[in-house]
């Protein structure tokens, strides 16, 4: 078999709409699952994909085999006692600028299948759930689909490939809310409650779904367990170009001449994503600055082009990778109104739950809205600064708000000038914006 | 709203009620169902008015305040009637950027509604929806289920046509 190098990809062409089980099973597809259950013990296989170094793809890059290490397995003098363990997969992608997880569970529902049940015979769950937001509509219906020829060739229900791993998977769509994204919200949301997140501790590993342990692992992230199976711990570290390991779907939207997704080696520069791979910026606008992860990242400059695309290097710029899809900002495009339609977003889709979140937001898009519309004063931006630390990490209930804070804070850094040309009501960017 | 004629269950059909308990088997207990149980009536009827709202909550055992609170919590349903398309036009970042107002304006101005209101011949509603996940072909909106793609220049025509 063939090295390949994009390992997610390779079922995703031009010429079908989407990859079927024929289609997936030409390209190894189910061999990791059968390396793992025939050869492997669920111990094992947490110790591949934590050596492996596969970090969650959702945005937090927390170690998925340590994930996955940290739920209690039964004891061998437990033998007997059920325990009852679930899966869940994240699929609730909602962060403003990110289109990654949908590519996947359009072109090729399989391999997050096998990712998932994977998982879950490594974290012995007998249950999983597929939880998607509600308006990935076709993924819906290509998941249910895939799902019913997983259960009639045997990958999914009971005994699996003839041994003792038996396994459910449900799919979950939800109906709309960007807090769904948060893990504990999630869980929440998936007991039919309000989405609002729970204290922690203790962690879902712990005591998540109904209390019991309960892995939460993002849709990318599991669509990159087959492959490590499969090729091996050695051929999956190879893949990155840097210190982090594997593959990733980087992304570019905005003014640039072909936005898209790309799966490129972890630790490849920023540079090359945007110049090309999304061919540099559209005739007559230039590059201002990006989100280099989504809506909930810190803006970063033009400098900062040569930062490979790996954790720590973009959280050492002062950004985070997050998602890994860039939102370009051109020079045309105010940045203090672009950071009013990200503060409304937040706004919209806070929970509720802690006041700091409920009340900051709102009060942040009002400052905006002030200033953009000409009534702000100079001590404003004072005030939103203040914000940015009031609504920063450790004093709310989750990480929206942090995260809501990233691109202000940025941006009250990088483009302050743009901020006080308002307050000094020079309103020609109003007139154009 | 359509009428429907075999209410075997506070108000609920018997497909509607058919389809929940579906729903329950997948789940510890018959709360979790809620939001799934709202989207099945929702399906059926295009929205949940208070009635269909006290009936799920008396099938699932939960108050329905609760379950309202359930409803209200989440943007996908609808707690007033709504046009049989509702189109969902994105306004998050990249679509803004790339004229995501205009394309609400237009479609707004051609069903002569305002947004969240339904056209006269009850056709459309238009609302607003956040990030729709295909940010390489804003600006977006989706059109009952069908995702329409770079909307820029010609969002009237690319949706109804003319």
């Amino acid at each position: 078999m063939d090295k390949m190098d994009k390992p997610l990809t390779q079922n995703i062409k031009a010429d079908r709409p989407f990859a079927t089980l024929a289609d997936y099973l030409k390209t190894g597809g189910y061999e990791g699952l059968s390396i793992a259950i025939k050869n492997l013990q669920p111990k094992e296989v947490q110790q591949w994909v934590k050596d492996a170094g596969l970090r969650g793809r959702g945005g937090a890059g927390f170690s998925t085999g340590l994930k996955w290490s940290l739920v209690p397995m039964p004891e061998a003098n437990d033998a007997g006692k059920p325990q009852t363990h679930y899966l869940v997969v994240n699929g609730d992608e909602m962060e403003p600028g990110t289109f990654k997880d949908r590519l996947l569970l359009e072109k090729d529902p399989h391999q997050l299948i096998e990712g998932i049940i994977i998982a879950a015979y490594a974290i012995q769950a007998q249950t999983a759930y597929i939880f998607l937001r509600g308006e990935y509509r076709l993924a819906a219906e290509r998941l249910t689909h895939a799902l019913e020829e997983a259960r009639a060739q045997g990958y999914v229900g009971g005994h699996i490939l003839d041994s003792d791993f038996s396994l459910q998977i449900h799919l979950h769509t939800s109906a709309g809310r960007y807090i769904c994204g948060e893990e504990s919200a999630l869980l929440n949301a998936l007991e039919g409650k309000r989405a609002t997140p729970r204290p922690k501790p203790p962690f879902a590993v712990v005591s998540g779904l109904w209390g019991k342990p309960t892995v939460v692992n993002n849709v990318e992230t599991l669509c990159n367990v087959p492959h490590i199976l499969h090729y091996g711990v050695e051929w999956y570290r190879s893949l990155g170009r840097g210190a982090d390991k594997g593959t990733k779907l980087f992304g570019a939207s905005g003014r640039v001449r072909r936005p898209g997704l790309w799966e490129l080696p972890m630790g490849t520069p920023i540079r090359e994503i945007i110049e090309d791979h999304a061919g540099g910026m559209r005739e007559g606008y230039k590059l201002r600055g990006f989100l280099p992860g989504g809506a909930s990242t810190d803006f970063l400059l033009p400098e900062h082009l040569d930062v490979p695309m790996e954790y720590d290097a973009v959280a050492k710029a002062g950004s985070r990778m997050g998602t890994g899809t860039i939102i370009v900002l051109d020079d045309q495009t105010c940045p203090v109104q672009m950071v009013l339609n990200l503060e409304q977003f937040f706004a919209q889709e806070s929970c509720g739950w802690c006041t700091p979140c409920r009340d900051g937001l709102p009060w942040t898009v009002t400052l905006l809205k002030d200033i953009i519309e000409g009534r702000g004063r100079p001590e404003d931006l004072d005030t939103l600064s203040r914000l940015t630390r009031m609504l920063g990490p450790g004093n709310t209930f989750c990480a929206l708000a942090p995260g809501a804070m990233e691109p202000l804070q940025s941006a009250l850094k990088y483009f302050r000038a743009d901020f006080e040309r308002y307050i000094i009501h020079d309103n020609t960017l109003l007139e154009t914006g | 709203m359509q009428e429907s004629t075999n209410k075997v269950f506070a108000g609920l059909s018997a497909s509607e009620i058919d389809e929940i308990h579906a729903e329950i088997s997948h789940y510890e207990d018959k709360s979790a169902v809620s939001i799934e149980a709202l989207k099945i009536v929702q399906k059926h009827r295009g929205w949940v008015s208070d009635e269909c709202l006290m009936a799920v909550a008396e099938l699932l055992e939960s108050s329905p305040a609760q379950l309202e609170g359930v409803a209200t919590f989440y943007n996908l349903i609808y707690r007033q009637p709504v046009g049989r398309t509702v189109i969902h036009v994105c306004n998050s970042v990249t679509c803004w950027m790339l004229g995501a107002e205009q394309v609400r304006e237009h479609l707004c101005r051609h069903l002569n509604v305002a947004l969240g209101e339904m056209s006269q011949d009850g056709e459309y509603t238009v609302l607003p929806i956040v990030c729709l996940g295909a940010c390489d072909h804003a600006p977006v909106a989706m059109v009952g289920d069908d995702l329409k793609l770079d909307l820029a220049d010609n969002a009237v025509k690319q949706i109804f046509g003319e």
